[in-house]
């Protein structure tokens, strides 16, 4: 598991740096919501999953998709606007779906996947099925109506919801401290609320996965909503490709005191010192990764794009 | 000939609840209230007893997440039913209902639509006041991706109910409260009634009245007392849903007539009968007898004291005076139609608070 679980956090950044990188280029139109440094939740999260296991998400969600198991081709194909993109073009990058893995959707407006996912949880409990729902959302969602209505109702009904909270301390600019009272701490707000709550370091992608399992399997048994809050810290601006450390809102000491947390370089050192990968392996593992990326772009350029088509059928199922 | 079942429109709503549980245990139903003493307005009796705690449930006070929870149980193959006893409440879950429930099957390349029904009673008099009492029919029309019903029989409340729950896409089902006691024939089978299918409920050679709603009872009255009296003969098209519109069948009835009144339950501004009078304008330019015409409620919140709401809303008396206005009849004395209760409840069976 944990060349799995490196191997993910590496795709993950992989492929959001090139994204990044290819941006300028003015071909992805749309905009994106980078999650690089917030890696591990969403590696460790996917894969503590099974496939029968669903998810939702929100704007900041390339991670979770492709953490999930995601197709990379037609997650880039979409935000290339792309007909083969999963959502035919449509809702590029802040409405990625793969519903063959689970994943079943990000959406752009802060809150509105929460009650989405937790009424997947109601599903799953009517339909008797040992699995569960999670939802991937974020400090700012924290302060929506919907997430406090959300979580009342998993825990009035006692759904098999798990929320993962990554908090990652600002809402597009404005941070934590003028958006929340000061000493809060926002998983034991939601213990007050009646559902188990805890945190963890968000950039440590063995705590995250363990504590995922052990949530996992402690909502099927006790048949009740699990929280969990991560700290964690996005590398990038709120939108869009470059750094934004000095336009005024955060300062470079922080970004860099956060840098040296960096949840790939901690992991990767570890299983190194361990001797349980050597270089030549991690090498290899970037290099396939690589390949991987290459072949996702390469079909998201070369693909097709969608027909302007005015027709009932697009917004309605027969 | 076997005789005809006649069956209140409340409980026309109740045997197609009943029926759609039935045929798919995929049916949920929720919504404050659903299972408590008052049972909605009669149209939940039974149900919880019925189909337990599981699939008929009381839920927190919160429209906005219940709505989203149930585009999620859609999502995971559930067919959810939410009621909420005034529309007015479900204007806290519009993030819910237009970025996800109507946008879900677009946005999301056409790989899951959301069977979602959401029943939104419609209040009116008897001190339902700004916030009780809203038509906002052309809010929700105004969106790509939702259907919007408006029954007015009972037969036609079961039939579109059902066909509103069968349907694989969100639907909002507009209850006018003035209607829960009108009576009428139902039949006892499941029926569906095709949403976006306007009836002929009156055949007339003279004029086109286009209704939804209450308003299609005030325009019976109407077109009754202008057969009697002046020998006018109104077709009456009652739209049933007004999104999409059966433009169809309207103009059918205008080629005819030459001559329409559109009727909207609410204020006239951006509304469904301004709607289809500027689609008929297009399309009959120059060709009617007379401009159409429309009657809405003027551009102002409902008041709540009952001095407030004589002249508000649109009675069968505006309507056979317009009418006579636009077939060039003079008409001196006021025209009162007999009713023996007061302006503000749609009879006697009707005494508050809502």
């Amino acid at each position: 598991m944990h060349l799995k679980l490196l191997k993910m956090m590496i795709r993950i950044r992989s492929l959001e740096e090139r994204i990044a990188s290819e941006y300028s280029s003015q071909e992805m139109r749309c905009p994106t919501h980078l999650s690089i440094g917030q890696e591990a939740a969403a590696a460790g999260v996917g894969l503590a999953l099974s496939k029968k296991d669903v998810a939702v998400s929100s704007h900041r969600g390339h991670g979770h998709y492709v953490g999930k198991g995601g197709n990379l081709k037609r997650m880039m194909a979409e935000i290339y606007g792309k007909a083969t993109g999963c959502s035919m073009g449509r809702g590029g990058s802040m409405h990625l779906i793969d519903r063959e893995v689970g994943f079943e959707g990000t959406t752009a407006i802060v809150g509105n996947s929460i009650p989405v996912g937790v009424g997947l949880g109601l599903a799953l409990q009517a339909k008797k099925m040992k699995n569960v729902s999670v939802i991937f959302l974020g400090d700012g969602a924290i302060e929506e109506g919907a997430f406090y209505e959300s979580a009342n109702f998993a825990a009035v009904r006692n759904l098999p919801v798990l929320f993962i909270c990554e908090n990652n301390l600002y809402s597009v600019y404005s941070p934590l401290n003028v958006r929340q009272p000061k000493n809060r701490k926002i998983y034991k707000m939601v213990q007050g609320m009646g559902i188990k709550s805890i945190i963890v370091d968000g950039n440590n992608v063995e705590d995250v996965y363990k504590a995922v399992l052990k949530a996992k399997a402690e909502i099927l048994k006790k048949k009740q909503p699990i929280f969990i809050e991560m700290s964690t810290y996005r590398w990038r601006e709120h939108c869009g490709p470059n750094f934004d450390n000095h336009i005024g809102y955060r300062d470079e000491k922080e970004f860099l005191r956060w840098k040296k947390k960096d949840p790939i370089k901690i992991f990767s050192n570890r299983l190194l010192n361990n001797h349980k990968i050597s270089e030549v392996q991690l090498k290899k593992i970037y290099t396939s990764i690589e390949k991987e990326i290459d072949e996702a772009f390469d079909f998201a350029k070369k693909s097709p794009f969608p027909k302007l088509a005015l027709s009932t059928s697009t917004i309605f199922a027969k | 000939m076997k005789k005809q079942r006649i069956i209140p429109f409340s409980k026309a709503i109740n045997e197609a609840l009943h029926l759609s549980m039935t045929k798919d245990k995929n049916v949920i139903l929720y919504g404050l209230g659903v299972d408590d003493p008052m049972e909605i307005f009669g149209t939940t009796k039974g149900l919880a007893k019925k189909f337990g705690n599981d699939r008929v449930f009381d839920v927190p006070t919160s429209e906005n997440a219940i709505t989203g929870v149930g585009i999620g149980a859609s999502i995971g193959g559930l067919i959810p039913v939410m009621t909420h006893q005034r529309l007015d409440f479900f204007l806290l879950a519009m993030d819910q209902l237009v970025n996800a429930a109507a946008k879900w099957y677009f946005m999301f390349g056409e790989q899951k639509s959301i069977p979602i029904t959401i029943r939104l009673i419609i209040g009116r008099g008897w001190g339902q006041g700004p916030t009780h009492s809203q038509n906002l029919q052309s809010w929700f029309a105004h969106i790509p991706g939702l259907k919007v019903v408006m029954p007015s029989t009972p037969q036609d409340a079961k039939g579109l109910l059902l066909a509103s729950i069968a349907d694989k896409n969100p639907v909002v089902f507009l209850e006018h409260r003035w209607l829960h006691n009108l009576k009428g024939h139902v039949d006892t089978k499941f029926t569906p009634i095709p949403l976006g299918e306007a009836s002929v409920l009156r055949k007339g050679r003279d004029i086109t009245l286009v209704t939804m709603s209450y308003s299609t009872i005030e325009a019976i009255h109407a077109a009754d007392y202008l057969k009697e009296n002046f020998n006018i003969a109104c077709e009456i098209i009652d739209l049933r849903t007004v999104s999409p519109i059966d433009y169809k069948t309207v103009f059918k009835s205008i080629v005819k007539t030459k001559k329409v009144l559109v009727l909207d339950t609410g204020m006239k501004n951006c509304s469904i009968s301004s709607e289809i009078i500027s689609r008929i304008t297009e399309k009959f330019w120059g060709r009617l007898e007379n401009k159409p015409e429309q009657l809405a409620l003027p551009d102002f919140p409902e008041g709540t004291s009952p001095a407030l709401t004589k002249e508000y809303h649109v009675r069968a008396e505006d309507i056979i005076k317009r009418v006579l206005s636009m077939s060039n009849i003079k008409q001196k004395q006021k025209i009162s139609l007999d009713r023996q209760f007061s302006h503000d409840v749609p009879g006697d069976w009707f005494s508050g608070p809502f």
